[in-house]
């Protein structure tokens, strides 16, 4: 042993077939960690704690999050990322076409998964069924409405989208930075379908926008608008619903929503599981999780933001739910018209509109 | 002989290699890629002029270049005739002693995100915010002004940033000054004012043309500021870039905007070499 010891090819060898060992633990190690990761791209509301530690702690597994905001921006993500990096995504229901096309989504097991329990108009089959398949499940939904401090308007005012470009409310209207649903805000206000949009209509949409953004402040995204309204810069937020007011319902009792008699615009956010991720069944589980009434309940009160939960059963406390008007949802639901999903020609030329909207003086 | 004529040569380029090499990858690569992209169709992949072409067609695109050459050139201005006399203050007022802590003083804003210095500002000169609390409680004003998401709450996020690193460079180019200078102008019979003006203020004209471009540079590319103090109440360039990523990931327009951008800012680089280059001469 000694004179082994003391043969420096010996100890080379040694410590050679030493490395080889710590490398191959090494190694094994790190598959084991990647077994043991799941990788998600999500909206804010997915990365609260609260949400993922129950999930992580009940399946040994470590939740890697990455935000986006835009379907563009979270699709440039993936394009950028190698085949198999990514598990699971959060996506805007109406665009989940755009990930089959792009051959990115796994067809969803549906025998696996709540259907049953969700709310019927949310299910939005037009868009997360693609040839026959399900690629995607609605998680959270809710409204692009009239969000307003209810202290500061007349409640009565906000039941109708007239009142968002009439001078009584000029300069106290704050506009949610989001083409799509506020043209279809735009589109009930001139009493058109936003299914029914084309390119005809745009004429009379901009002239419905430029009304509105006489009358507004400023544009925000969601932290601009969100704290615009909720410090008293304005008192109204064309595109707010209980996504901004539900949230700040304890700070702030006296932000509320309403939906107006033209109706409101629905939004809905999807999950949906990549073709290549390595880890199918742990996704399947985290979505499986995240549609339990356990996960929902979480999912629907993420600090981030609020929203409605997709199943019925969500297991929300009384306040909750009358934070978020639970039981008022079947009303809701009729009268929300789905978000504008036009084709790319189209889309572009709504994004065009939005941009001459903002430089409007 | 010869291999040292060899190595004498090969030095030069060893050293200068790190560097060239770091430019390659980090800004001549993505810059080709960033061009390439430009000529592609969004919905095909194929060639095209397109994303060019709708700059130029689009009113609201040309108007967010407008508004960005406007909002900058505010700022260059306003900030250079701030941070000229607070840097000649510092250099020529204050004891040397107490040079370093004001220099100190002057930067301490630096130290915050950049993000939250911008979100202070929202708070300052939100309605409820510090400027419209104090007007209306002095009875000044009846009703709060409108201050926060404007183009002079954009401005003004600028300025705040700039001055402090225009006053840095002019600063440095003050101290650098001979005092000889000022000796023989005093000796030729010049006063005060007049030295400053034939004098200092020429001498130091390259350093602020130096600060200004880059405050040029750093504000037409910015996106933060007037995102969360302007209120998306006009758009500039960088808000027109972002905005074609977003939803729709419009990346070859976005490419295009992008060049044309840089395009505009090679304009402001030749404009002010040229002009340091005739200085000089």
């Amino acid at each position: 042993m000694s004179i082994k010891s003391g043969n420096p090819l010996s100890v080379l060898k040694r410590q050679l077939h030493a490395a080889c060992a710590a490398t191959a633990l090494l190694l094994a190690a790190g598959s084991l960690a990647e077994a043991a990761d799941l990788n998600a791209l999500i909206w804010c509301d997915h990365s609260d704690p609260a949400l993922l530690q129950p999930f992580e702690a009940a399946n040994n597994v470590k939740v890697n999050v990455k935000e986006f905001e835009g379907t563009g921006a979270g699709l440039a993500i993936v394009e950028q990322s190698q085949p198999g990096d990514w598990d699971v995504m959060v996506i805007d229901s109406i665009d989940v076409p755009r990930g089959v096309e792009k051959g990115l989504f796994e067809p969803l097991p549906e025998d696996k998964l709540p259907f049953a329990d969700l709310f019927p108009q949310v299910k939005m089959d037009g868009s997360t069924v693609v040839g026959g398949k399900r690629y995607g499940i609605t998680e959270k939904f809710g409204y692009n409405t009239i969000g307003f401090n209810k202290t500061k308007v007349d409640p009565a005012d906000m039941q109708s989208l007239a009142s968002l470009s009439s001078d009584k409310y000029k300069g106290k209207v704050a506009i949610y930075d989001y083409y799509l649903p506020v043209i279809g805000m735009a589109a009930l206000a001139i009493g058109k379908k936003t299914a029914d949009l084309g390119e005809a209509d745009l004429p009379a949409l901009k002239a419905e926008l430029l009304k509105m953004k006489a009358n507004a402040k400023l544009v925000g995204e969601v932290t601009a608008s969100q704290t615009a309204l909720a410090t008293g810069e304005v008192d109204i937020l064309v595109g707010g619903g209980e996504w901004v007011t539900a949230g700040l319902a304890k700070e702030n009792p006296a932000l509320d929503f309403s939906i107006p008699k033209e109706g409101a615009v629905l939004w809905s956010q999807s999950l949906a599981m990549f073709k290549d991720s390595k880890n199918k069944d742990m996704a399947l589980k985290f979505i499986q999780y995240i549609m339990s009434p356990e996960g929902q309940a979480r999912l629907a009160t993420s600090s981030c933001y609020w929203g409605m939960p997709s199943n019925t059963k969500a297991t929300l406390t009384d306040d909750q739910k009358k934070v978020l008007r639970f039981d008022e949802q079947p009303g809701f639901l009729a009268r929300a018209q789905a978000y504008p999903a036009p084709n790319a020609d189209l889309d572009k030329k709504m994004q065009d509109m939005w941009t001459e909207m903002l430089q409007a003086k | 002989m010869n291999s040292t004529g060899n190595s004498g040569r090969a030095l030069p380029w060893a050293l200068v290699t790190p560097a060239l090499g770091w430019t390659l990858l980090f800004f001549v690569l993505p810059f080709v890629a960033m061009g390439f992209s430009s000529l592609t169709s969004h919905e095909n992949g194929g060639f095209t002029l397109a994303n060019y072409s709708q700059f130029f067609s689009n009113p609201s695109y040309w108007q967010a270049m407008v508004n960005s050459l406007q909002v900058t050139a505010i700022v260059t201005v306003v900030s250079v005739l701030l941070a000229y006399p607070f840097a000649w203050i510092l250099a020529e007022q204050v004891p040397e002693r107490w040079q370093r802590l004001a220099l100190m003083l002057a930067v301490l804003p630096f130290w915050t995100s950049y993000v939250v210095r911008s979100y202070s500002w929202l708070l300052v000169l939100a309605q409820n915010g510090v400027i419209n609390r104090a007007l209306t409680g002095s009875g000044l004003i009846s009703e709060p002004l409108q201050l926060a998401n404007t183009r002079l709450a954009t401005v003004t996020g600028f300025v705040h940033f700039f001055v402090m690193l225009l006053t840095l460079t002019i600063f440095a180019n003050l101290k650098q000054l001979s005092p000889s200078y000022r000796k023989a102008a005093a000796d030729l019979g010049a006063g005060p004012v007049r030295t400053f003006l034939h004098v200092i203020l020429p001498l130091t004209l390259p350093g602020i043309m130096v600060g200004a471009f880059l405050t040029f540079v750093l504000c037409i590319g910015d996106y933060i500021t007037p995102q969360i103090l302007g209120g998306n109440n006009e758009l500039l360039m960088p808000q027109l870039v972002m905005m074609q990523i977003g939803r729709r990931g419009d990346f070859p327009l976005a490419s295009a905007l992008s060049i044309i951008l840089m395009a505009v800012v090679t304009i402001a680089y030749l404009a002010c070499a040229r002009w340091l280059k005739i200085e000089r001469a």
